[in-house]
Order: C-alpha cells, then sequence, then structure tokens
C-alpha cells in the first residue's frame, strides 16, 4: 500500500492508495455529509452530498466513490458545495411527504441531523406532496414510502449481507420505488427472511418497525460491522478490547 | 328593519371566531350565531396512515389539548389491538389526564376569566386581562400560574420534555414513571390545593356581583352528558357514558363505543364546526352540553372527599336536586374538577403499584374498528378508527367537545345578546359579556375545526338586503 499525498482544504494529508476520498477526509475528522454511504456496504454514489471540489477545474466528485489519488487537490466545503448540498437536501425533503413532527424518527433520522446541520431552515422548492402508500402487511416491519429518499442502502444490505434480495429499485424519477419481490407485498415475500436489517440501516423513517409510534424508532448499525469482521476475517469475539481471530 | 351585527374576533379565547348578530324591527336581537370558519381536515388526511401513529398526530390538532387527544387515540389504538392495558399504564395515563385537567382549567380561570370577574365586566379592556391582573391581584395571578405549572409539570414528568409527549400509545404507555419523579409530584402537591382552594374562595365572593347577571349567561334546559364511573361517580378517563335530561332522568347509561347509537352530527353552512345532538330528541331539540358543568351534573357523587363536600353546595344552583342549567357555574365546576383532580393524583401516588416497568401490552391488529373516548378539559372526546388488516387507517372520525357544546355557544350568545344589545349599537362591556359568555364553555376552537389560519378580523353591520352598512376593523 503506496502513501500517497493529497491536499485537502489547503492542507498536505497522507494517505493510502486504495482509499477513498471519503475515508481520507474522515481520517482527518473532517465532517462530511453523507446519505446514500454507509460503512460496511459497497457505495452507491447517489445522493451526491458527499461531492467535493477538485483539482483547479474544480470539478465535483462524490466522495465515497472517487479514490484518492497522488497530488490531488479537494475542497471539502466552499460556499458552492455548501450551497448544492443544501439544494440536495432541500430537493429531497420536496420530493416526498416528511412531517418530521410525526414521524417515527424525528429526533434521530439521518436526513433530518443533514438538514438541520447545514441550517436548511425552509424549502425554496414546491412540494411535490405525492399519495404515496404504506406497506404494512409484514409482520414486523413497515415500509412507509412517504419517507423513503432512494438511497438503496435496503436494496444493497438485503442483497451483500443478508443474501436475499429482497428489494429492488423500480420507475425512474419522481416514479421511482423501492419494491420488494418484484412488486408483490411485502408480508407475501418469500425471499424475505425477516432479519431486520433493512430496516436498521435505513436513515430515515421509511423503514420501521411495526408498532413504532412517533419518534420512537432506534436503529442501530453495529451489527453490520459484526458480521462482516466475522465473516471476513474471521473475528468474532473481543479480548480487553482487542480482537480475536478464530473467536477464541 | 333588520341589521346584521358581527362582533370579531372574540379575543382571549383558542383559535378564532366570529359571531354575527341578527337585529329585528324592533331594534333587539332576533338571532345570534357563533361562526367557526377554519378548518384543517385532520380526519383526512390520517387516511393511509397507521393506528399505530395517531396518538402522535392527533396530539398535533391541538396545542392546547394534546394529552386529551393522545389518551383517545392510545384508546382506540388499544380496542383495535383487543388488548388488556396493563393496569399500571392506566393509572399512569389517569394521571397525566388529571394533570392536564389541573393545568387547562387553571389557565381558563386564571389567565382566561378571572380578569372578568375580579376587575369587572366594564372595567378598562386595556388592562381586562392577565396583564391586568399582575397589576391589581398579583398574588390572585401569581397563584394562577403556579397551578397551571403544577399541571404542567405533571405532564411533563410522565410524558417527557416535549409539547405534544406522544407517550400514551395503543397498549399502554411508552415509560414508565420512576419514583423520583412521583416524589416531585408530591413535594408539589401541597401549594397545588392551597391554591385550589383559594380559586375557590374567589369565585365564590364575585359571585354576589354577578347575581343579576348569571341567568342571561346561557340559563336554559339541556341534556347533559359525560363519563361516569360503573357506580356513578365523577369520572374522566373510562367507565359508562351517561346522559342525562333536564330533569336529571338518566336517558342513557352504555359502554362508550354504544354512542353512535344516540349521538347525531348535523351541519349548518354558515360555520365548520359541526353540531352533535342526541339523536332521540333530533336537532335541534336534542341539544345537550359536555365538559364540567355536564360531568358534575351527570354524576351521582364526585367520590373524593374535599370535591364531593363543594359538589354538596354546588348542587344548591340546581333546582331541587335537579341539574345545574346555568351556564355561569362552568366556573364553579371547573374548580371543583381541580380539587378532585388533585385529590386523584394525592391518592394514586401513594400506591405502590405505580412504580415498575410492564406499562404496555404488546399485540397486533385484532379488531377492524376501535373507539377511544376519554373527557378532554372541555368535555367527552372521540376518536373512532376503522383500519384494514395491516392497521391502515381507512377512515378516521372525531367529535370533540367544543362541538358538543356548539348548540348551547349558540344559545348562549343569543341569551346575552337579547338582554344587553338594542338597536342603538355595542358597547365594550358588551361585547365582552358576550366573550364571557362563549368562553364559559372555554371553548378550543383550533380544536374542534382541526383549524390553522384565520379570517380577517372585523366588525361588520348589515342592512337587511346584506348591503354593508358599516364595517370596523378591531385587531
Ligand atoms: S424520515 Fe427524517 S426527514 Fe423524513 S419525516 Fe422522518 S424525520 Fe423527517
Ligand atoms: S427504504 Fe430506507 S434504506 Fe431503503 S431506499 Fe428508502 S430510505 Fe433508503
Ligand atoms: S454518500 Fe456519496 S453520493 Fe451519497
Ligand atoms: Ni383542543
Amino acid at each position: 500500500m503506496a502513501v500517497i499525498t493529497v491536499t485537502i482544504n489547503d492542507e498536505l494529508v497522507s494517505g493510502r492508495t486504495g482509499q477513498s476520498l471519503l475515508e481520507l477526509v474522515r481520517e482527518r475528522g473532517i465532517d462530511l455529509p453523507t446519505l446514500c454511504h454507509l460503512d460496511g456496504l459497497e457505495e452507491r454514489g447517489g445522493c451526491r452530498l458527499c461531492m467535493v471540489e477538485v483539482g483547479a477545474t474544480n470539478r465535483l466528485a462524490a466522495a465515497c466513490v472517487t479514490p484518492a489519488q497522488e497530488g490531488m487537490v479537494i475542497y471539502t466545503h466552499s460556499e458552492r458545495l455548501v450551497r448544492y448540498r443544501r439544494m440536495i437536501l432541500e430537493l429531497l425533503f420536496a420530493e416526498r411527504n416528511h412531517v418530521c413532527a410525526v414521524c417515527v424518527m424525528n429526533g434521530r433520522c439521518e436526513l433530518q441531523r443533514e438538514a438541520y446541520t447545514i441550517g436548511m431552515d425552509h424549502v425554496r422548492y414546491d412540494y411535490l406532496t405525492p399519495d404515496l402508500p404504506m406497506d404494512a402487511s409484514h409482520e414486523r416491519f413497515v415500509i412507509d414510502h412517504n419517507r423513503c429518499i432512494l438511497c438503496t442502502r435496503c436494496v444493497r444490505v438485503c442483497d451483500s449481507v443478508e443474501g436475499a434480495h429482497t428489494w429492488d429499485v423500480m420507475g425512474r424519477g419522481v416514479n421511482c420505488r423501492v419494491i420488494t419481490d418484484l412488486h408483490q407485498p411485502w408480508g407475501s415475500s418469500r425471499s424475505c427472511t425477516s432479519c431486520g436489517k433493512c430496516v436498521q440501516v435505513c436513515p430515515t423513517g421509511a423503514l420501521h418497525a411495526k408498532g413504532s409510534s412517533v419518534a420512537e424508532m432506534v436503529k442501530h448499525h453495529d451489527f453490520l460491522q459484526w458480521i462482516l469482521d466475522g465473516r471476513e476475517k474471521k473475528q468474532w469475539a473481543t479480548r480487553n478490547g482487542d480482537p480475536v481471530e478464530g473467536g477464541r | 328593519m333588520t341589521r346584521t351585527v358581527t362582533i370579531d374576533p372574540v379575543t382571549r379565547i383558542e383559535g378564532h371566531a366570529k359571531i354575527t348578530l341578527y337585529l329585528g324591527d324592533d331594534g333587539k336581537v332576533a338571532d345570534a350565531r357563533f361562526h367557526v370558519v377554519e378548518f384543517r381536515g385532520f380526519e383526512k388526511f390520517c387516511v393511509g396512515r397507521s393506528f399505530w401513529e395517531m396518538p402522535g398526530i392527533t396530539a398535533r390538532v391541538c396545542g392546547i389539548c394534546p394529552v386529551s387527544h393522545i389518551l383517545a387515540s392510545a384508546k382506540a389504538g388499544d380496542n383495535i389491538l383487543g388488548v388488556r392495558v396493563p393496569p399500571r399504564a392506566e393509572k399512569l395515563r389517569r394521571l397525566m389526564n388529571w394533570g392536564q385537567l389541573v393545568q387547562s382549567h387553571a389557565l381558563s380561570f386564571f389567565h382566561l376569566s378571572a380578569p372578568d370577574l375580579l376587575l369587572g365586566m366594564d372595567s378598562d379592556p386595556a388592562t381586562r386581562n392577565i396583564m391586568g391582573l399582575i397589576q391589581n391581584n398579583p398574588s390572585v395571578a401569581r397563584s394562577g400560574i403556579r397551578l397551571r405549572q403544577f399541571g404542567q409539570e405533571v405532564i411533563r414528568l410522565l410524558g417527557g420534555k416535549s409539547v405534544h409527549p406522544a407517550w400514551a400509545v395503543a397498549g399502554g404507555v411508552r415509560d414508565p414513571l420512576t419514583a423520583e419523579d412521583r416524589n416531585q409530584i408530591k413535594r408539589m402537591l401541597p401549594e397545588a390545593f392551597d391554591i385550589a382552594e383559594l380559586a375557590l374562595d374567589l369565585l365564590k365572593d364575585s359571585y354576589d356581583k354577578f347575581e343579576s347577571e348569571t341567568p342571561v349567561y346561557g340559563d336554559f334546559p339541556s341534556l347533559f352528558m359525560g363519563l361516569v364511573t360503573p357506580d356513578g361517580g365523577l369520572e374522566h378517563y373510562d367507565g359508562l357514558l351517561r346522559v342525562v335530561d333536564e330533569d336529571g332522568r338518566v336517558l342513557e347509561n352504555v359502554n362508550p363505543s354504544d354512542f353512535r347509537r344516540f349521538v347525531g352530527e348535523a351541519v349548518e353552512p354558515w360555520t365548520y364546526l359541526k353540531f352533535p345532538y342526541y339523536k332521540p330528541l333530533g336537532y335541534p331539540q336534542g341539544m345537550y352540553r359536555v365538559g364540567p358543568l355536564a360531568r358534575l351534573n351527570v354524576c351521582d357523587f364526585a367520590g373524593t372527599p374535599r370535591a364531593d363536600r363543594e359538589l354538596r353546595q354546588f348542587r344548591r344552583y340546581g333546582q331541587r336536586g335537579k341539574p345545574v342549567t346555568g351556564s355561569f357555574h362552568y366556573h364553579y365546576a371547573r374548580l371543583i374538577e381541580i380539587l378532585f383532580s388533585l385529590e386523584r393524583i394525592e391518592e394514586t401516588l401513594a400506591d405502590e403499584s405505580l412504580l415498575g416497568t410492564h406499562v404496555r401490552s404488546i399485540s397486533d391488529v385484532n379488531e377492524s374498528r376501535g373507539i377511544g373516548v376519554s373527557e378532554a378539559p372541555r368535555g367527552t372526546l372521540f376518536h373512532e378508527y376503522e383500519v384494514d388488516g395491516n392497521g391502515i387507517l381507512q377512515k378516521v372520525n372525531m367529535i370533540i367537545a367544543t362541538g358538543q357544546n356548539n348548540l348551547a355557544m349558540n344559545r348562549t350568545v343569543q341569551q346575552l345578546a337579547r338582554a344587553y344589545v338594542n338597536g342603538d349599537g355595542l358597547s365594550e362591556g358588551v361585547l365582552n359579556r358576550i366573550e364571557h359568555g362563549i368562553r364559559l364553555y372555554d371553548p378550543c376552537l383550533s380544536c374542534s375545526t382541526h383549524a390553522v389560519g384565520q379570517m380577517p378580523m372585523h366588525v361588520q353591520l348589515r342592512a337587511p338586503d346584506g348591503a354593508l352598512v358599516q364595517e370596523i376593523i378591531r385587531d
């Protein structure tokens, strides 16, 4: 792993080849907003919140899917980037029905947190207020399309970690939806193992446990790292805080 | 000649309203209408959501009485689950409801009505408010604020810090009460009792001043409706739904879920507020009143020592043991309910089984229909839900206290207008009496129409042909 040097916000930083810009930026303690990215899942590069300015031309690139390269010069929080990020967030809010005050994830939602952090106090675009359903046919979980931001974390975790591939994406533009089993009610899905991984990784109130009331849903991401460490490194336990190979 | 006088706004009530007075040829008031002109349509947009979310959603119907909606909604949810709520959770819910009664009644009495009662109906309108009260009777004003704080503190300690505590949920409540929080409520109780007694003294002293006036503040025969315990005691959370007539005869004494059999809802083109009525008597003869006055009229006894002592005095305002028909006595009834709530809170806090962690019964959709009833400070509140097999709402109906008092409020405005308004126009003191007449019911207009947005504020004078004679904008 060769050492490389990258300039981040006018500061020289050393990293390793094969790292993404996002990893490098976060290693430096710089807070770069993300929504579709989740540690442990393959990248999608869809939400564009992690965009940075690259090089003298100020080309924009999504940090989560851009490999760090020797000599790169990047900016993470230029005025233009902040403006774009705010636009992206406003568009997400305008596209579906995010009524945070009565949402199961109110106070813990990643979308809400990003909006607060960037200081989004209102939405300048017309709300589309689409008439979207909730599918509560699953015995334990609910999908509320009103709160879905199409980050596809659910699709990816179900496919690559659980291996069930229950989730998919259908339609284009504003008609885009996540679906289960080729657009069957979730409750009738034969591929779904009811493991709940999709619910845990969903950044918003879109996927939640049945019976949750307002602001009650709590999600945990830790399981993902535990599963992956076990699967890839055969690392099942820790002793005195250190990983134990082979699990003993 | 017939003229129309419209008074707008009614100040110091939650939400907005407009009153139209129709003057007849003799210059006296021929008719009066109390309009509610705002509409929000919660019932419509809840369809498609899940019933689990409803306590949190309907708490937003009203910033004044969220607790009542949360409880009615959670109870409708209990019925959809078809479970028995853990007894501890029921006690905690009751505790919150009593806290809500105390804070809401304290607001109504001290902040909204005491300025009229203590400073006088004709006193300077610029200071006839809580600020004026603070100047003239600082200790009374301060007591009012303290009592309200007590109620709010009970709600906060139970439901967490939020303004709209979505704490009661289908099946029970979300969080138990800690010993520490219980002790804190206990510590606050003695002061609250003192203030309740003080309020009773203040009210009784001011009764003499209003002796000549009380008969026109909505004194008329009507039915009364409210919850009672199975043995007929004062009740605010569950029990039986009772309807009595003006002679005190019990017309209904049933499971609250049966209310549809005898409660109808009429609509009038000139207001968004629906007019619930007692079906067997038809509309509008089936007018009934709800709220503190009605609850004290339907019950056989209160069930706590101090409240029962006051109730015996209260009953003297009724004709030979019959219900008290004068709406002016809503004030008195409210204060008795504060006392009752404090006594019940004290009694409940002494119950060791209150502390403990099992407070929620878990289940899934077992019934397609759920009705939740509770007594809001202003009167009986009904939430009625229909869900599909997955718990998605297909139909939502809410019958709100202020709506049920709609007919009575109109009658009260009529009575007052006939007594005080003549062809010469309206003095400020008259406007204030009409407002006070409405405030007796402590109407929550934002809640009863599920409303936001407001009409322009104005006073209108219209000729018989509808032409505008005069218009006064009043902020
Ligand atoms: S998902 Fe997040 S942003 Fe959307 S309504 Fe819920 S809390 Fe608000
Ligand atoms: S359901 Fe949740 S995880 Fe899946 S795409 Fe929508 S927001 Fe992302
Ligand atoms: S986090 Fe990089 S594009 Fe979404
Ligand atoms: Ni209300």
